[in-house]
């Protein structure tokens, strides 16, 4: 894994902003409302975007999780109706971790329960992985499963073709694809990876939430400072009434502070890893504050762009749908403040500080 | 404000020396405490001045950190400085009486400042000797402060220097201060910016006055500062004339985006959760999660414009929202504790819990205030997002 430069990062992010730019109009989203845009995803692939953050010898294109972030920061931004976070940082990650290629299709992941149970000709997978991205268009579902034997339950990961699990479909409230995967199958091999496995893949999800959200808040931000200057009410334009003017300055702040969290999360964990205290911490941190910043700024953009902004045909709603979804999604707002107040409360009110400032 | 990811720009080496300093703070911190030199407050870095306390920080290398050897300074990195000074507030200790002198004094002193003004002002300031206040506002120029009538009359050999400035901390106890003053008049048409200048006045110069602005506790840390006729000698004027709104547009980028900013209440917030861990239930976790999610960002935010400002590039904006956010954050801190807690503000109480949240509630309408109001923050915002 080689660093990239400030220059180097903003070369990836300048040419994925140019594709995405091209591919990911208002006209396009809409046409592929509720689907994955297979498209877009082979020209990602083409551009060798769809394995960033995984190391080339691993069948990845290179890079850590700080170049695979600004790359999900780019399509948060640009609502790219693909699951990136996915090839990359999880499903991507699973494999590489397991020393698995990765496919020429899509490679998904999420949440679940899964057992897998030693039977003649491999392994017997029972189990749901939940609220999968676009688990109906991949070519390979990554699971990871518990063996319950003698001692401590091992973990393993299994890459599984779709072709072989039953789907419940559903959708987020952006209309973006989460479908359950039921497992009851055998697969031939799993591959057994450290304790640490699941917890770094919650919390991996959690961070790329909050990346995408603080991409998305970018957008948001841009069409609401448009619209505000373009509408004119009362003979002047929205952007002259200093009411308005104080809500966008709230919106500018949260995205801001969306920003901070999420690249601040990122920079922890690119510096130690997902295993220490101060990461898990961070994650959990940019997770509650990005959610926080999703649901204060996508109001702030509604309130101002009134009732116009309400319809289906206002491109605003690619972006406000899709925070008020990814902002529930790898654990819920409450959930991650859980737990960190939990953690917090541990430490006591002498240990607090040092989890803050993570020294 | 849309980058995605700003490279971490700590040198190597650094972070080790930082961690190494924290522990240290934090070993004198214990000691202070244990031996009643110091009981933890909150909104220290306003009420608790405390000379000896700031005199024992210098005698550690901990005031003046940045500023070079040759001014007696300690020439060490702003992220030192950032973690020193976020360890001392978030142990509520009593640091209003160097607060302005090494937050901003120094720095631009050592900016605009010439050679007699730095070789007179900085050694003393890092030896805890020299204490600073701010002449910014003024009866009729608060938020609005290009609006200020404090005047600056050509005279031989200086300024004469007449007007009022209001809400100086501790001007009573400091050495001197930095004025703002109008020293050309307002041009039909022109800029309100341009005609503002700097001086650096003694507090005991003839013709200065200081009274107490008491705060609603009868608290008194704010001054009015009436100037007559104070003769201000060329050698006094901070920088250029006339280059005064840019010279203090850029010490307020330092003053709105540190962690005081966000760190006033935290000694309520660390009762809160040692009282929160006394509980055999999980009631007010996920409302103190919320509230730690919040400042943690608040300190990614605050550490990345402190190293900008330390590259020199202007933060104007990015402070604002510092600001902004920090000081709702403080507020919000007050709340939880209210709401979370069955505990009645009293400032007397031997309670360490009432006592932190009465001075919390008592100082909360200010921390918005200070400093530039939310109001004005936001305006400023709204300008550098492009709706203004």
């Amino acid at each position: 894994m080689t660093e990239s430069t400030q220059e180097e990062l903003a070369a990836l992010t300048a040419a994925a902003r140019d594709l995405l730019e091209d591919h990911c109009t208002p006209e396009r989203l809409a046409a592929s409302e509720g689907r994955t845009d297979l498209a877009l995803w082979a020209l990602l692939a083409e551009a060798g975007f769809t394995h960033v953050g995984i190391a080339e010898d691993a069948g990845g294109s290179g890079g850590g999780i700080v170049e695979a972030a600004a790359l999900l920061g780019v399509a948060g931004e640009h609502a790219a109706p693909v699951p990136l976070a996915e090839s990359t940082l999880l499903a991507g990650w699973l494999l590489a971790l397991a020393g698995l290629p990765q496919p020429d299709g899509l490679a998904t992941t999420g949440e679940g329960e899964v057992s897998a149970r030693p039977v003649d000709g491999g392994y017997r997978l029972q189990g749901t992985v939940r609220r999968v991205p676009a688990a109906r268009d991949a070519e390979l579902v990554v699971v990871l499963a518990r063996v319950d034997g003698d001692g401590a339950a091992r973990l393993v990961v299994a890459a599984v073709p779709v072709a072989g699990t039953s789907l419940v479909e559903g959708h987020n409230v952006a209309g973006e694809q989460r479908d359950d995967v039921l497992l009851d199958l055998v697969v031939p091999d799993v591959v057994e990876v450290r304790a640490g496995t699941a917890d770094e893949l919650r919390l991996r999800g959690a961070l790329s939430r909050s990346v995408l959200i603080a991409g998305a808040l970018d957008r948001v931000l841009r069409l609401t400072v448009r619209y505000a200057g373009e509408r004119r009410q009362f003979g002047r334009p929205l952007s002259a009434f200093q009411a308005v003017q104080q809500q966008v300055a709230l919106l500018a702040a949260e995205a801001a502070a969306a920003h901070a969290a999420a690249d601040g999360a990122v920079e922890q964990c690119a510096r130690d890893g997902f295993a220490t205290p101060a990461s898990a911490f961070a994650v959990a941190a940019a997770k509650v504050r990005t959610a926080q910043a999703a649901s204060t700024a996508a109001a702030i953009a509604h309130q101002v762009h009134g009732a116009l902004g309400m319809t289906r045909e206002h491109s605003l709603r690619f972006s406000t749908t899709r925070l008020w979804a990814w902002r529930s999604e790898w654990g819920s707002e409450a959930q991650w403040s859980q737990q960190l107040g939990r953690t917090a409360v541990a430490a006591g009110a002498d240990g607090v500080w040092p989890l803050l400032v993570g020294a | 404000m849309t980058t995605v990811v700003e490279v971490p720009t700590t040198p190597a080496g650094v972070e080790a020396e930082v961690l190494r300093l924290r522990a240290e703070v934090r070993d004198f911190l214990r000691e202070e405490q244990a031996a009643g030199r110091f009981t933890p407050r909150c909104d220290a870095w306003l009420a608790g001045w405390d000379e000896s306390f700031s005199r024992r920080l210098a005698a550690r290398g901990w005031l003046g950190m940045t500023l070079p050897a040759e001014y007696g300074g300690h020439g060490r990195s702003t992220l030192e400085r950032y973690a020193v000074t976020e360890e001392l507030l978030a142990s509520g200790a009593p640091v209003a009486a160097h607060w302005f002198a090494d937050r901003q004094i120094g720095p631009s002193l050592l900016r605009y400042g010439t050679e007699a003004q730095r070789r007179r002002y900085l050694p003393a300031i890092v030896r805890g000797e020299c204490f600073f206040g701010i002449g910014m506002s003024e009866p009729d120029s608060g938020s609005d402060l290009a609006s200020v009538r404090t005047r600056g009359t050509r005279t031989e050999g200086g300024w004469l220097v007449d007007g009022t400035k209001v809400w100086t901390s501790g001007a009573h106890h400091a050495h001197a201060f930095f004025v703002l003053a109008r020293t050309a008049p307002l041009e039909e048409g022109g800029s309100r910016h341009a005609g503002l200048s700097q001086f650096v006045v003694p507090l005991d110069s003839p013709g200065v006055t200081i009274r107490p602005i008491e705060l609603l506790t009868g608290e008194h840390h704010f001054n009015e500062v009436v100037l007559e006729g104070v003769f201000v000698p060329d050698d006094m004027v901070l920088g250029e004339i006339g280059d005064g709104w840019h010279q203090v547009t850029s010490e307020l980028a330092f003053e709105r985006s540190g962690p005081e900013r966000f760190l006033s209440t935290y000694p309520l917030l660390a009762a809160l959760v040692g009282a929160l861990a006394e509980r055999t239930d999980s009631d007010g976790q996920r409302d103190l999660g919320a509230l730690l999610a919040r400042l943690w960002t608040l300190r990614q935010r605050s550490l990345r414009i402190a190293a900008s400002l330390a590259g020199g590039v202007a933060q104007e904006v990015p402070a604002a929202l510092v600001k902004d956010l920090g000081t709702r954050f403080e507020v919000e801190v007050v709340e939880a504790a209210r709401l979370l807690l069955d505990v009645e503000p009293d400032p007397g109480s031997a309670t360490t819990l009432s006592r932190l949240l009465a001075e919390a509630v008592l100082h909360a309408p200010g921390f918005t205030i200070r400093g530039g109001t939310s109001e004005i923050l936001r305006g400023l915002v709204a300008r550098g997002v492009g709706v203004r």
